[in-house]
């Protein structure tokens, strides 16, 4: 699904990756650990086409095509999406016009047909008790003044709205308390098919109890230097991140 | 020959017949108005309340154009509210708030030649709202001098929309006086919206004079244009009053749009509000001058000015200059602006739910203005403006000279 090759990337000047190769293949889960600062959020930003990160070597294939070469929005068309460490307030602009633009043009960009005013509302509403995310959210602006649960927890909406095929979680676990944790991982789960594979980026052993992943990937300083098992986890948790630098 | 001296002779040319068609209290007032535009002549970038637009240049060329003596269409309404030259309440009122000092005002003295008068009456409360539209309708290039009075007696109240559109592309330049006299205890909501096109030059100056516990709400909202210049004048005259004067600017090709408000405070107690907010794009040009001016004495003052803009592109121009004048010392007065950009983190998170930049950049620019918007107190007014706004960032209000995407 998801072949990256000897990554490069540079923001505001600084190299961040130094060399990033990933695998991943279709219905694997892959957990990404290592210390604050280490690039985990620039290469999620540089898979998904940010474009404050440059990439200055190496390459991004998705389902045998070049990602490199495509806009933030092709990308998305294509079924990657990103569940953001810090997701963006946006006052004015309603959840409902957002989702039905985002909806419609994947729609359009997959040649299917738009979905009518009532068709889409109710898509709205059956995936709003999916993952349980609070009607009133879902009728403000796009995170505006909600808090940091509900902001991860509307992220996991729109996951599901857009039904993508690979996901990256970025830190999605972050702030949560054990119970919202809990419902954000089970919807993820829920959503999940055969085919959908993930990046989960975190730093905690409780999330990977509930999104169980299929191998472990260490970032450090840029590159990764080791890759293990879903056991590596635990590891990680009591010995820290020194013992894998030497 | 100068170009002032080309509209005198203009003015005597059509001396006679502006004067046998027009009310006797507008005819008395047109020899000193030309002679104050004489002596004034068209405000240069160096008078301070126009320096942001050429004011000459919008006049050049134009007195050749044809200036129609139309009576308006106008029948008389339903509850007896509007009429035209309504000979009792313009000479109680005619020219009694506007000022001739301003070379454009007195040039509309000069050529206007009738009035369109809305009186409402002492307590008389009108239920529904009225829409005035102005529509260029012109096969041929035009100019024309428009005069609006809008009287509400005490403790009247109302709701008027004056809507400014065009049909075709013929170069309209029209200047527009528009006197607003609210009485004490008056409710007034007026509307100004403006969707012509890029070969319209507007200049529109409104004068309102505010009595005791009068609400005045003015908005003022420009979808699309070619150069406009608004001018809005309130004089709080009596206390206990509150004035908010709103609008919002959507302008790109090398459109432009100046505003330039003034609020007096001259009596104390009073109240006043504004928010102004313009996306430019493009090639266009925003300006907004708002001076709040305290008088001596007016205590108890309350006042807040917001100015918001985005410059959407690198080439589109926008000025801001909020002011503050004040010689109470017992006042709250605030203002402020801020000229940015579309917030580039935002886009890109839209991008990556799958929303092409375009469409992105458009529901930024509809949420930032619509905040305007959302102030108006009519609700199916307030919906089919977000409908607008929406539909004219689409491009699906685009009217424009010789422009491919339009025709
Ligand atoms: N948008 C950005 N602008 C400037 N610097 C950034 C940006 N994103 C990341 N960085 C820098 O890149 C480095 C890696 O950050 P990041 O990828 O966020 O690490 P992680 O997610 O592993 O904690 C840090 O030094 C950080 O300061
Ligand atoms: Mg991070």
């Amino acid at each position: 699904m998801l072949e990256i090759k000897n990554l490069h990337a540079k923001v505001d000047g600084k190299e961040i990756l130094k060399g990033v190769d990933l695998t991943i293949h279709d219905g694997e889960i892959h957990a990404l650990m290592g210390t604050n600062g280490a690039g985990k959020s620039t290469l999620s930003n540089v898979i998904v086409g940010n474009p404050k990160y440059e990439v200055t070597q190496g390459t991004i294939t998705f389902n045998g095509k070049d990602l490199l070469a495509m806009s933030p929005e092709e990308r998305s068309h294509e079924g990657v999406f990103m569940s953001f460490q810090m997701p963006v307030e946006i006052p004015g602009v309603s959840m409902t016009n957002f989702m039905r633009a985002a909806v419609n043009a994947r729609r359009e960009a997959l040649g299917q047909e738009l979905l009518k005013a009532t068709d889409f509302l109710k898509l709205m509403h059956d995936t709003q008790k999916l993952v349980d995310i609070d009607k009133k959210l879902v009728s403000r602006s796009v995170n505006e003044g909600f808090s940091g649960g509900e902001k991860k927890r509307n992220e996991i909406f729109q996951m599901a709205m857009l039904q993508p095929t690979f996901c990256i979680l970025d830190e999605t676990d972050s702030g949560l308390d054990v119970d919202a944790l809990r419902v954000v991982a089970e919807g993820f789960n829920r959503l999940r098919t055969e085919q959908t594979s993930a990046l989960v980026i975190t730093h905690y052993q409780r999330l990977l109890d509930y999104i169980r992943p299929d191998i472990i990937h260490v970032l450090l300083d840029g590159k990764i230097v080791k890759t293990a098992g879903a056991e590596l986890a635990k590891e990680i948790e009591e010995r820290g991140f020194d013992w894998i630098k030497e | 020959m100068s170009l002032e001296q080309s509209y005198i002779n203009l003015y005597q040319a059509k001396r006679e017949s502006l004067r046998a068609s027009s009310p006797e209290v507008m005819n008395t007032l047109r020899d000193e108005a030309i002679r104050m535009f004489a002596n004034k002549g068209f405000p240069t970038r160096k008078v301070e309340d126009y320096r942001y637009i050429d004011v000459p240049q919008a006049f050049e060329g134009k007195d050749g154009y044809t200036m129609p003596l139309p009576t308006l269409p106008l029948n008389a309404s339903k509850q007896g509210v509007i009429s035209l030259n309504d000979e009792a309440l313009l000479n109680r009122y005619y020219a009694k708030v506007a000022d001739n000092e301003d070379a454009i005002t007195a040039l509309n003295t000069a050529f206007s030649h009738e009035c369109i008068c809305i009186h409402v009456g002492k307590h008389q409360q009108l239920d529904r709202p009225i829409e005035l539209t102005d529509t260029f309708t012109s096969d041929e290039d035009q100019m024309e001098h428009k005069r609006i009075l809008i009287v509400l007696e005490e403790g009247a109240s109302a709701r008027i929309m004056l809507r400014y559109a065009a049909n075709n592309k013929m170069h309209i330049i029209t200047t527009q006086v528009v006197e607003v006299f609210v009485g004490d205890n008056a409710y007034l909501e007026m509307y100004e919206l403006e969707e012509t096109h890029t070969s319209c030059t507007r200049f529109n100056q409104v004068y309102m004079q505010v009595g005791r516990y009068a609400n005045v709400k003015h908005n003022n909202i420009t979808l699309f244009n070619g150069l406009t210049r608004n001018t809005i004048k309130a004089f709080l005259k009596g206390e206990y009053s509150e004035v908010s004067l709103n609008g919002c600017v959507m302008a790109n090709k090398s459109q432009v749009v100046d505003n330039n408000t003034l609020i007096r405070h001259e009596v104390p107690n009073c109240t006043s509000h504004e928010l102004y907010k313009y996306v430019v794009d493009e090639q266009a040009v925003g300006a907004f001058a708002g001076k709040v001016y305290v008088a001596e004495g007016a205590q108890n003052t309350v006042s807040d000015e917001v100015n918001q803009n985005i410059c959407a592109s690198n080439d589109a121009r926008m000025y801001t200059q909020p002011m503050l004048e004040i010689y109470a010392d017992d006042v709250k007065c605030s203002h402020g602006s801020t000229v940015g950009k579309l917030d580039e983190i935002a886009l890109f998170y839209m991008r990556q739910r799958g929303i092409p930049l375009a469409e992105a950049r458009m529901l930024l620019m509809q949420a930032f203005v619509g905040q305007v918007v959302d102030e108006i107190p009519i609700a199916p007014l307030r919906d089919r403006l977000h409908i607008m706004i929406e539909q004219r960032l689409k491009g699906e209000l685009d009217k424009c000279v010789g422009c491919a995407r339009c025709k």
